[in-house]
């Protein structure tokens, strides 16, 4: 490394005795100490605390308990409810998994309402989903290039077509994470790719990275409604979304961390959705792989997803 | 190289060979144990009601009758319906002659209808073991500790099992028509001239 070329860093100019302080370091305290005194001078303590806040992975334990307070506080004020907003972090020994039967989806939707609702996304005007059903024709098997979202007959399913459900895929190799300027994304390691909402700049880096077009942009101000609002939320998952950040499914953060199935798994009609530890031979997710054929969806592109597509007969 | 590791090779082949039977029938319920999910912390759905006044058959269906198929001059709806297996498919097949409050297995023992898996699981037995193991089938509550699994009857209709079509809920709103994307310039503008 010491060997690679450096670019010329401008060094500050080394204090010379007798100088309280040079003229380079004089000017960055003066800046950055009148921006925050005429922040706070127009803006309530706590919208400077946010902004002079660290990364969320290097908050200590008592800082983020004071911002879930706040932001329990916020949300409420806001919808008019008991809002929790919990950061519980991984269990030990857990490592989500995810399948997915497409010789069983009828491409019906009723995982991506009921993914909205769950989730808090924004209605209509953005209209947000984080689960994008794909109609696609068994002649070409999957195949993008014959492929729709927009399909709405009758009746699911179509002769000739099947459906695959897209959401974001947990890779292990997450090519979102890495385009972020600002550490705002990263893999937990429960295996779940989790955004931070106050420290997302909107930049939509991740949002051109990702190959599953999983992740989605709040172009406007969301839409919830305040009786529609899920009031059990997690920091890193469902809370609220200010306009200008982007999201994604986190298979249910506030849900899947305290045992529970994601939404759209226990929504799921036929049954063709399956939730559990890669790391215990006896779940769910394991067993499919005992016993089925699977398969991730873009294998070549080797972002390995934890998101695992089967065919069950 | 020498023979020896081929030699070693193939035996270690054949113990394999041996070993992978037995694991399988440890893991794998026989016939003779047709049960249930058999984790400590799994539920069973309740399986869905009867229609009104159906149950207990026997209030009707008092003695054995006739075991021989024919058109009856009651259950309309369920004669109208009956979609299982081949055309030969009867009510006695499944449904106990004798004891009327009772499905039966193959081998003539009486099963409750609450317990009308291990009758599908005769047939269906690839369907069955991985329904057993949650491959198959519903389940919601914890992912890793009590849930509830559903029943073969809670999502097929026994006498019609095929899943009916569904309407599906609306479509994505293209972007375009969200009203929030920026109209399109009146005129496309000049190409770049090269200089």
């Amino acid at each position: 490394m010491s060997a690679s070329p450096r670019l010329p860093v401008i060094q500050d100019a080394p204090a010379e005795p007798g100088a309280p302080f040079s003229r380079r370091g004089f000017l960055k305290t003066a800046a950055s100490g009148a921006a925050l005194a005429a922040l706070a001078a127009c803006k309530p303590a706590a919208v400077v605390e946010e902004l002079e806040r660290r990364n969320f992975k290097e908050l200590k334990k008592d800082e983020l308990a004071a911002i879930l307070v706040r932001l329990e506080k916020r949300y409420s004020e806001e919808y008019g409810k008991g809002v929790t907003v919990t950061a519980t972090g991984p269990m030990a020994g857990v490592n989500f998994g995810y399948g997915l039967d497409l010789s069983r989806c009828i491409g019906c939707r009723r995982c991506v309402y009921a993914c909205v609702k769950e989730n808090n996304q924004s209605r209509k005007h953005p209209q947000i989903q984080w689960i994008r059903v794909l109609q696609m024709e068994k002649e070409h098997g999957v195949d993008l290039t014959h492929a729709t979202p927009y399909y709405d007959p009758e009746l699911v399913p179509e002769p000739g077509h099947f459906y695959m459900p897209v959401q974001c895929q947990q890779c292990r190799h997450p090519p979102c994470t890495k385009v972020c300027p600002v550490k705002a994304t990263w893999k937990e390691p429960d295996g779940i790719v989790v955004i931070d909402y106050d420290w997302c700049i909107g930049c939509r880096c991740c949002t051109a990275a990702c190959p599953y077009g999983a992740r989605k942009f709040n172009w406007a101000e969301p839409e919830l409604p305040a009786a529609e609002m899920n009031p059990v939320t997690h920091y890193l998952g469902n809370r609220p979304r200010p306009k200008g950040v982007v999201e994604k499914c986190t298979f249910c953060i506030q849900r899947s961390r305290v045992g529970r199935y994601p939404a759209c798994v226990e929504i799921c009609p036929v049954g063709a959705r399956k939730f559990g530890n890669l790391l215990d031979p006896n779940s769910e997710i394991r067993q499919v792989m005992e016993r089925k054929r699977v398969f991730v969806f873009k294998e070549e592109l080797a972002t390995e997803p934890q998101f695992y597509y089967f065919y069950a007969t | 190289m020498t023979a020896r590791p081929s030699f070693r090779r193939r035996a270690l082949g054949a113990a394999l060979l041996l070993a992978i039977p037995a694991l399988e029938r440890a893991s794998e319920p026989t016939e003779a144990t047709l049960e249930a999910p058999a984790g400590p912390l799994d539920i069973q759905a309740e399986p869905p009601p009867f229609t009104e006044g159906i149950f207990p058959c026997s209030q009707c269906h008092d003695r054995a009758v006739d075991a021989k198929p024919k058109q009856l001059a009651f259950h309309d709806e369920i004669q109208a319906s009956l979609h299982h297996g081949p055309p030969s498919r009867w009510c006695l097949d499944c449904h106990d002659n004798a004891k009327r409050d009772f499905l039966h297995l193959i081998n003539g023992e009486l099963v409750p209808f609450t317990a009308s898996y291990r009758l599908c699981g005769q047939c269906h037995g690839d369907k069955y073991r991985d329904w057993r193991v949650g491959v198959h089938g519903k389940r919601v509550g914890m992912w890793n500790g009590a849930k509830t699994y559903f029943l073969c009857v809670n999502c097929h209709n026994p006498h019609s099992p095929r899943f009916k079509a569904l309407k599906p809920l609306p479509p994505p709103i293209p972007p375009q028509d969200q009203g929030f994307a920026a109209s399109a310039p009146a005129s496309a503008p000049e190409p770049r001239k090269a200089p």
